[in-house]
């Protein structure tokens, strides 16, 4: 699946400094969505995080990369409240916010889908669109009874799973069980989509799918960035990432290598920043 | 930017197979898959049919009560026994905690002078704190369910064998209250007891709150798969802890269920009822593995036991013959499962 050359292949031209990376005077955090400045996150003697600044736009997909080890998936989880970074500020709409739980940020607008298909595969569709956020009916059978809406939820998760272009499935009572690995990730990005206010993390969503299947997943991401909310795509995947990003963060040691565009950088260049083949110019 | 299109190509021979016509066999297996309660159904509808034929009394109204009074200490067991088993656990201390409460509620008022409702609401609150210490251990100590049931059903065993002593508690020493459930009721010729109602309205609430509430879909998505429940944010050791509670309250009920079908309170009453209770789960279709399953089969299954044993003893079999045939019936119903889990899109 994935693309990234060895080192060796680069030419002497890519050795050395490659073109004008983001300019490094980070934006007011009153501008972003999600902004983490200065986030050092230490496990004993290993560093995972290096005093790590990023920003994420309204609107964008934000592509994060890095080779493993690099520090993508702590950076996430320092932002997703999956780990608590031991120093550092994290920014939710220009305000301070501390995560000390995924639930505290999944309360706050924030939507994780994850490489492991985490969906329950004996129940539907529907089930598993509103799982832990299950509708009751109205009236005094919801609120005495606490019966759940299962016709209302079955309606809305057909909604949402239109809304996104997702029309393989039709049958929202069907078990996941029965559905592709694709089908089954595209039942979990629309969960995402659907609940998340202010944006959603993308880690490693195609990993375990096949090529047409991520091929639909990437649609959807685009779908996604269509209804307005900015998107975090953690991937392996050059050309995925190249695809579907407006910036492409990069990690490395810990640290950020620097922030690029599809359209100043090259996939070859990109993974020589990542592997250190290469630095980025600043400013 | 681009945007990946899905080619519009004739279907690949992939796609062609996928869309194939389906084997009759195939068709079975789909619509068992969504229905799990057909195949015991179907088992109970045909042995009804069979042990008719063979024997005419079978059908008549006083087989069919003697059926239903005699099921119905396993069936209320197995209601526990089938959230447990969902949550993909398993319940080894269903017997000891029943006759921990039946000789506790028996004891307190014989002995203790402690009025009839009094001490059938401790005994039950007995059942529902012994239910609360199973959970309690498999979610702090996150030990397997298996070795913790294992353990309490000796430990609650003891306790009930020490406080009475290892006495059984009779008919004439015993309140009224604690004797009710077995108050015969009849239903035109059918003759069944207070008992049998008060398990069928169990089974009614449990199955209602499993298929129509949050909490009852939660039970199903942990035993399902707990890591893709915990990532969606639900609190799976709670969930846990609820439903080992919820299994021992059921089983302090019927342990009253127990003294009024027996008349007595005695600690050698339903040795069986572990391996019971889980055969009557499982030939009801419940998957030992977690997340699939349903009060009604279980239901069915405890029902299955009984038409068998009634129905072979009717046709003059040696009564070791039943055992034979519900040892065939686990097997085959845990084989049906596993092939039902293999169903495709």
């Amino acid at each position: 699946m994935t693309n990234i050359p060895e080192s060796s292949e680069l030419t002497e031209e890519e050795k050395g400094t490659v073109g004008l990376g983001n300019p490094p005077v980070l934006a007011d955090p009153s501008e972003t969505v999600l902004s983490g400045r200065g986030l050092i996150k230490t496990f004993g003697r290993v560093v995972g995080l290096d005093g790590v600044d990023i920003d994420l736009f309204p609107g964008e997909v934000l592509s994060v990369i890095g080779d493993n080890g690099a520090g993508k998936s702590t950076l996430i989880k320092a932002l997703t409240g999956a780990l608590m970074p031991d120093y550092g500020q994290v920014y939710l709409d220009g305000n301070e916010v501390h995560f000390k739980t995924p639930q505290d940020a999944r309360g706050s607008g924030i939507e994780t889908v994850y490489q492991t298909l985490a969906v329950a595969p004996a129940l539907d569709i529907s089930a598993n669109m509103f799982l832990g956020r299950e509708r009751r009916r109205s009236g005094p059978l919801g609120s005495v009874l606490r019966m759940l809406d299962k016709k209302g939820m079955k309606e809305a998760a057909g909604t949402s799973m239109a809304n996104l272009g997702i029309a393989t499935v039709q049958n929202m009572g069907q078990a996941v069980e029965t559905l592709s690995g694709g089908q089954r990730q595209a039942v979990a990005v629309a969960r995402a989509a659907t609940f998340a206010s202010k944006f959603v993390v993308l880690d490693e969503p195609t990993a375990a799918l096949g090529v047409k299947e991520t091929g639909q997943v990437l649609n959807l991401i685009q779908q996604i960035k269509e209804k307005g909310l900015p998107v975090i795509l953690i991937s392996h995947n050059m050309p995925n990432v190249f695809e579907v990003s407006d910036r492409i963060h990069i990690a490395r040691l810990g640290g950020c290598a620097g922030v690029i565009t599809p359209k100043s950088h090259t996939p070859t260049e990109a993974v020589a920043i990542m592997t250190g083949a290469t630095t980025l110019q600043k400013g | 930017m681009t945007t990946t299109v899905e080619p519009q190509a004739p279907h690949t021979a992939a796609e062609q197979f996928a869309i194939r016509e389906q084997s009759p066999l195939q068709r079975i297996q789909h619509i068992l898959h969504s229905h799990p309660s057909i195949s015991p159904l179907l088992v109970l509808v045909i042995s009804v049919i069979a042990f008719t034929i063979i024997n005419p009394r079978f059908i008549q109204p006083a087989t069919i009560g003697i059926i239903l009074q005699q099921v119905s200490v396993i069936a209320a067991l197995a209601i526990g026994q089938t959230l447990v088993i969902l949550t993909a656990g398993i319940d080894l201390s269903v017997g000891a905690i029943a006759i921990l409460s039946s000789l506790l509620m028996a004891n307190l008022a014989a002995k203790n002078g402690v009025p009839g409702p009094l001490a059938l609401l401790i005994g039950v609150a007995a059942g529902l704190l012994a239910g609360a210490i199973n959970g309690a251990l498999v979610t702090r100590l996150r030990l397997p369910p298996f070795i913790v049931t294992l353990g309490t059903l000796s430990i609650f065993t003891a306790i009930a064998l020490l406080y009475s002593g290892g006495q059984q508690v009779g008919r004439r020493q015993l309140a009224p209250s604690l004797l009710w459930a077995g108050t015969p009721i009849f239903i035109g010729p059918l003759r069944i007891t207070t008992g049998v109602i008060i398990v069928a309205l169990m089974a009614v609430v449990v199955a209602f709150i499993l298929s129509q509430s949050s909490w009852g879909r939660h039970v199903y998505a942990v035993g399902d798969d707990a890591e893709a429940s915990r990532l969606v944010g639900i609190r799976v050791d709670r969930v846990l802890f609820s439903v080992y509670a919820l299994a021992g309250l059921i089983y302090g009920i019927t342990g009253w269920v127990q003294i009024g079908r027996s008349g007595t309170a005695s600690p050698n009453a339903i040795v069986d009822a572990n391996l019971d209770s889980i055969t009557a789960v499982v030939i009801g279709g419940t998957s030992l593995f977690g997340g699939r399953g349903s009060i009604v089969g279980t239901i069915l299954g405890a029902l299955i036991v009984g038409v068998f044993r009634i129905g072979l003893s009717l046709a003059g079999v040696d009564d070791q013959w039943r055992l034979f045939a519900t040892g065939v019936l686990v097997i085959l119903a845990v084989s049906i499962d596993q092939w039902i889990r293999k169903v495709k899109a």
